[in-house]
Parts: structure tokens; C-alpha cells; sequence
């Protein structure tokens, strides 16, 4: 069966996401094509609020499978490079692409989040008074019509794959308890697998570790070097403990565009990142 | 904590799925068995007998209650707050009373083949709208039609239009107001100020005699379990949990790929059905049906009922239903100035001290006590609450 159904949305469906998106492009997204190994090209990106120039001609690429942590310091325009490729943001120039043909620039947020590319903001957005079993579900990758959902009974395959999701997170212990009960670093693995059972290509994830403790913070790194190589995933992250453990390259941002980029210890001997960001 | 906000799963009353379906065989057998039984079989001088006006009594409050669950479901598990869920009651009640209008056939002031309103204003023949109205099968599609038709296309144009909280309760109250003024105009064709009485038979069987009322009332009581059984059905479904969802964040339900629009309307439409059904069973009963049924303040009193009741739970509207109706009751006869005084004070406490109502503190209290007897934080113990299968 088809799942999902932005493809086959009616106009008066796309009228009111792209009332809720904001923009008005109706794009066909073309199929992921993934042959050149690059799951996301940036390519001279500006971006600007109201004469300020948020980002800079940046250009990026990310690999397929690739683990990569962007950081900078505040204001460098690491959440506006996410808010232009989930189609939050329209870049004022430069190309993004999904792979080798999907123009995400040409799409809006619920089709570039259908394209397969998802994102955990800040604050984690669950439902709180949902348990996490049911969050997970309500995200799940299926039929989301009225008439599917009053006669939707989980089959098996689905009931498997949920639990391996929250498995995946590490939340079985609480697989029944309401979201709104579980501790700030389990609500933002509750987002991740909300995420992840939506089978994202590319996952975007925006201060992920922020508040949480020492020992969640390493489940978490521990948690993303598991979900690289299925996924690809950029993070965004000032805790430079985490940094480290996740393990991966380093982009440094700064004033909107790619001051450095390289392992972490590379990047924490240029002496331009000291200046801006890390000899503050 | 949040263990007393309404919650995304449905909690019944019954604290066991085994006490529930007591519950419920004790409630058929009352109104199956004993009411009956009490009002024909008994003597009138017996102290268990129940008087007509008992029966229609009950008849009315379980009306009301089946209201009250159709109410809860848009309100308490959408987050649609409706001031305006009378008007689909009353027109229920039209729609069957049409019919009752017709069945009185030639018994009627003016021996006429007419409604006695219709000789009094001159009219010569029946407006095309009452066409088909004798029979009884028209009338009661009627009833579950023209609210479910009008909830669908009102709930269509609000819902696409995203119109939310308050601007959607008070659109709803100005729809109920707009309708009864159109239907205190005579010309209307609806009985005017007067609406529809002195109402003679059904299906040929008088209106009034004991049988037919208890009748009545155990349809009534007939149509309550469905509901229930309807809605207990819907918050447990996928369904429901998605309706649950969009109640707490539209927007983020949207991105998951939903159309909130979809799930919102039915629920809409459906409690609207709901309402259609008991007025149409409503009016039969109580005898009488005019456009005061539709003044924004009872619409305003089907919400207090779901509050008092308990808004996000099945039993508790009914409930709520059945107890402000019962104070009505009492109230109206031994101090009739003071009843909406006391309805508002009613709501005013249950809002600032009961936000749950009477289901929500029956839970809490039960809570507490088993937290006393476990004495363990509820916290991590998420009783009852399992994965959905
Ligand atoms: N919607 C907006 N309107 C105006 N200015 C914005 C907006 N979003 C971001 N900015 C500005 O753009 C710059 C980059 O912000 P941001 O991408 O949030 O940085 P970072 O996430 O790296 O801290 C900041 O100076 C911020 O104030
Ligand atoms: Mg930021």
C-alpha cells in the first residue's frame, strides 16, 4: 500500500500545508538519487533578515551515511542553515539539493519532511499526554486518512517496528508511560524516535544534548554513531564533550559562512576558530 | 503533575473492564426490567411504584446525557468547544416533530388535514419542506440528516478556515441564535413562537400511555449505550489518538502528515448526528419542542454538563448530565428564581475547583488511595495503561 500521501494530495490539501509552510511553490519531487555518495549539497547559500546577512555564501556538502556536528559560535547561522533545508527558510541565493535532483529550494516543509529529511528542533515537540508508544505510532510512516485510522488495528509488523524503534532509543522501560512524565533528556529520545520511524534519509538535529546530563549525553552520542551509515545526520552542537564522542568531521560556521572544516583537533588548532569562537 | 489533565487515552469510569460490564447489565436491567415492572405491574399505593412522571423523566435526562456524551467527544477529545450543540438537538427534535404534527392528523382544534398552525395562518396547503413528514421513517432519517448535513457544511467552512477556541464557540452561538430567530417567525413554517405540541400518537399508539413512555424511555436508555459504545470505539482507535493529538498540537499532527481538517469534521459531524438522535427521541417525550430549545443559554448548559461531568472521559458527561438535571429538576419546583444563579455558581466551582469534574475526582481520590496502599510514587507504576494493540 501507499503510505503517506503528500504525492497524492488533493489542491485543497496542498493549499492549506502551503498556507501553513507559508510559501507558495508547488514542486513534483523527483525520486532520492543518491549515486554520487552526497546526500545534501549547499551551494553558495545566502540568507538575509532584513539587510543582515545570516548566512554567507556557505556552501556544504554532507555524504551519505556521514556523521557530521556543525559548530559556532552564536549567531553563526547554524539553525538558519537547518531552517533552509527543511524549506522553513527561502535562501535569497545559492542552490540546496537532496541528493543529485531534488531541489529543496522548489519544495515545501511537509514535502522536503516526505522527501526524507527530518528534524528534531530545540524543544522537543511530542505529545504529552500521549505515551510514548502512542507518540511513536501517531509519527510511524502509514495510511493517515480518517477512514484508514477508525478501522487501523497496528498489525504485527508495525507493532514490531515501533518496538524496535523505541528500543532503538532506549525508552522500552517506558513504552507505556505518558510522554509528559518522562525526564528531559527521554522526551528528546521520544523526538529522535519519532523521527527515526519515519525512515528519514537525513536527519537534522538542532542542540541536541542542551540540558541533558553527562550520562544521557553519552547515550546520545552513542545512540547517533549507531544511526550513522543507515542515516546520514548533521548535528548542531556547542557541548564540545559530545563533539568528541560523537566522533565525526567538524564544520565550523561563522558569520554564515564555513570558517573551517576537519576532525575536531584539526579544526581546534586553526587559529582563525580560536579567534572567533573558541578563544573567546 | 498531569495525571489530572485530560488525557490522550480514554479512562472509564469503571475502575475494571469486569466492573464496567456490571455496570452496564445493571443498567439494563433497570431499564428493561425493573422500571417497567414498577410502573405496570405495581399498585399505585406501593412505595416502589414509579409515576409517569418519573419515567418521562428519565426518559428526558437520558436524552440529555446522550447530548451531553456527543458534546464530550467534540469538546473533551478535539478540543472543539461547541455553544451551539442545542441547535443540532433541536433540530432532531423538528424533524421527528414534523412528524408527530402529522400523526395527530384530523384530531387537531381545527379538524384540518393541516398542523393547526398552518389552518390558523390561512395556509392552504403543506410548504414543500413537509412533504414525506408522515411517515415515520422520513422523519427519523430527517433527524439524523439536516444536523449531520448543517454540522458538515458549517464544520467544513470553520475547520478549513482554521478558526479555533474561542471565535469557533462564539461563531456556534451566534449559528444556534440565527436559527431561532428564523424559527420564531411564523412564516418559517415551523409553529412560530409556539413550535410543535399537543402531539396525539405514534405510529398509530397513543403518545401517552404508559407503555409508549416507558418506551420511549428504554430507546432512550438504548441510545445512550450506543453512544457510548460508539465513542469508547472512536478515543481508542487510532482514530482517536490522532484526534487526541491534533487537540494538543494541530500544527505538529499536520507535519506528520495528517489532514486535521478530515479528523476534526467527523467527530463534528457525528456528535452532531448524536444530538439530532436524542431530540428526535427528546421531543416525543417531553411533549413539546419550540425555538427556546435553541437559545445560546442551553447550548451553553450542554457544556456545563460536560464540565461538571468531566471533560476527556466517556461516563462523565453523561453523568454530568444526569446531575445537573436532577438539581434542575428539584431546583425549579422549590426555588425556581435561584436555578440560574445556581447553574452559574455550579460552573464556576467546577471550573475553578473540579477541572476534571466528578470523574476526575472520583479518580484522583481513588488514585490517592491506591498510591496509599502501594505506597509507591504512581509516577513510574502507569497503572492500567498499556501499549495499544
Ligand atoms: N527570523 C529571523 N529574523 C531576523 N533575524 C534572524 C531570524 N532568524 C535568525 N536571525 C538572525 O540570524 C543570525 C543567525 O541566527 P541562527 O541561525 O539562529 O544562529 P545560531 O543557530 O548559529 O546561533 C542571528 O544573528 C539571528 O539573530
Ligand atoms: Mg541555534
Amino acid at each position: 500500500m501507499k503510505v503517506g500521501s503528500f504525492d497524492h494530495a488533493s489542491p485543497g490539501q496542498r493549499e492549506q500545508w502551503e498556507a501553513a509552510a507559508s510559501f507558495g511553490h508547488v514542486a513534483t519531487s523527483a525520486a532520492l538519487d543518491l549515486s554520487h555518495g552526497v546526500i545534501l549539497y549547499l551551494d553558495d547559500i545566502s540568507v538575509s533578515f532584513d539587510g543582515f546577512r545570516a548566512l554567507n555564501r556557505l556552501s556544504l556538502t554532507i555524504d551519505v551515511g556521514e556523521l557530521r556536528c556543525v559548530i559556532g559560535p552564536n549567531g553563526a547561522g547554524k539553525t538558519t542553515m537547518m531552517d533552509v533545508v527543511t524549506g522553513k527558510t527561502r535562501p535569497d541565493s545559492g542552490k540546496a539539493f537532496f541528493g543529485q535532483t531534488i531541489d529543496l529550494t522548489r519544495l515545501s516543509e511537509p514535502e522536503i519532511a516526505h522527501a526524507g529529511i527530518g528534524r528534531k528542533f530545540q524543544k522537543p515537540t511530542i505529545f504529552e499526554h500521549h505515551s510514548v508508544w502512542e507518540n511513536i505510532e501517531l509519527a510511524m510512516k502509514a495510511d493517515k486518512r480518517v477512514r484508514t485510522a477508525l478501522f487501523a488495528r497496528a498489525d504485527s509488523a508495525q507493532r514490531d517496528r515501533i518496538a524496535a524503534v523505541i528500543d532503538q532509543v532506549r525508552l522500552t522501560a517506558a513504552t507505556s508511560r505518558p510522554a509528559g512524565l518522562l525526564s528531559h533528556g527521554q522526551k528528546q529520545w521520544l523526538e529522535i524516535g519519532m523521527l527515526l520511524v519515519q525512515e528519514p534519509k537525513l536527519l537534522l538535529l538542532d542542540e541536541p544534548v542542551a540540558g541533558m546530563t553527562d550520562d544521557e549525553t553519552a547515550r546520545t552520542a552513542e545512540l547517533f554513531r549507531s544511526l550513522a551509515g543507515e542515516h546520514s545526520l548533521v548535528v548542531v552542537e556547542h557541548d564540545m564533550a559530545f563533539v568528541r564522542q560523537l566522533g565525526g568531521l567538524v564544520t565550523v560556521l561563522a558569520e554564515g559562512s564555513v570558517l573551517a572544516h576537519g576532525s575536531l583537533d584539526a579544526v581546534q588548532e586553526d587559529a582563525r576558530v580560536i579567534e572567533v569562537y573558541l578563544g573567546r | 503533575m498531569l495525571l489530572h489533565q485530560p488525557s490522550a487515552v480514554p479512562r472509564l469510569l469503571a475502575a475494571t473492564p469486569r466492573a464496567g460490564w456490571i455496570a452496564l447489565a445493571a443498567f439494563v436491567l433497570v431499564m428493561a426490567v425493573l422500571l417497567p415492572a414498577s410502573r405496570l405491574l405495581l399498585p399505585e399505593a406501593s412505595p416502589l411504584h414509579v409515576s409517569d412522571y418519573v419515567v418521562t423523566l428519565i426518559g428526558k435526562i437520558l436524552c440529555y446525557s446522550v447530548v451531553a456524551v456527543a458534546m464530550g467527544l467534540v469538546w473533551g477529545y478535539a478540543g472543539i468547544l461547541s455553544l451551539g450543540h442545542g441547535l443540532f438537538f433541536s433540530l432532531g427534535g423538528y424533524a421527528f416533530g414534523m412528524y408527530l404534527m402529522r400523526q395527530i392528523g384530523r384530531d387537531g382544534s381545527y379538524h384540518s388535514d393541516l398542523p393547526d398552525f398552518m389552518v390558523f395562518l390561512d395556509w392552504k396547503a403543506l410548504p414543500w419542506y413537509w412533504q414525506g413528514s408522515d411517515s415515520f421513517l422520513w422523519a427519523l432519517l430527517l433527524a439524523l440528516l439536516v444536523p449531520g448535513v448543517i454540522a458538515l457544511v458549517f464544520g467544513y467552512f470553520a475547520f478549513r478556515s482554521r478558526i479555533r477556541g474561542v471565535y469557533f464557540s462564539i461563531i456556534t452561538q451566534a449559528l444556534t441564535f440565527a436559527a431561532m430567530l428564523l424559527f420564531y417567525r411564523n412564516e418559517t413554517g415551523f409553529g412560530g413562537n409556539n413550535g410543535f405540541t399537543d402531539f396525539k400518537r405514534i405510529l398509530g399508539y397513543p403518545i401517552t400511555a404508559p407503555e409508549m413512555r416507558l418506551m420511549l424511555a428504554g430507546l432512550s436508555a438504548l441510545l445512550l449505550m450506543l453512544t457510548l459504545v460508539c465513542a469508547r470505539y472512536l478515543v481508542t482507535s487510532r482514530y482517536g489518538r490522532v484526534l487526541a493529538a491534533i487537540r494538543d498540537a494541530e500544527s505538529r499532527v499536520m507535519f506528520l502528515g495528517y489532514q486535521p481538517l478530515h479528523y476534526k469534521l467527523f467527530v463534528w459531524t457525528l456528535s452532531a448526528v448524536l444530538c439530532g438522535l436524542a431530540g428526535a427521541l427528546y421531543v416525543p417525550q417531553v411533549g413539546i419542542i419550540n425555538p427556546s430549545e435553541m437559545s445560546p443559554a442551553n447550548s451553553i448548559e450542554i457544556a456545563i454538563w460536560v464540565a461538571v461531568g468531566g471533560r476527556g472521559t466517556l461516563l462523565g458527561p453523561a453523568l454530568g448530565a444526569a446531575a445537573v438535571n436532577l438539581a434542575k429538576s428539584w431546583f425549579t419546583v422549590s426555588f425556581p428564581d435561584y436555578w440560574l444563579f445556581f447553574l452559574g455558581l455550579l460552573f464556576v466551582l467546577v471550573t475553578l475547583f473540579l477541572p476534571q469534574g466528578i470523574v476526575g475526582m472520583w479518580q484522583g481520590l481513588r488514585a490517592q488511595r491506591g498510591r496509599k496502599r502501594t505506597a509507591e510514587p504512581t509516577i513510574g507504576s502507569d497503572q492500567g495503561r498499556e501499549a495499544q494493540t
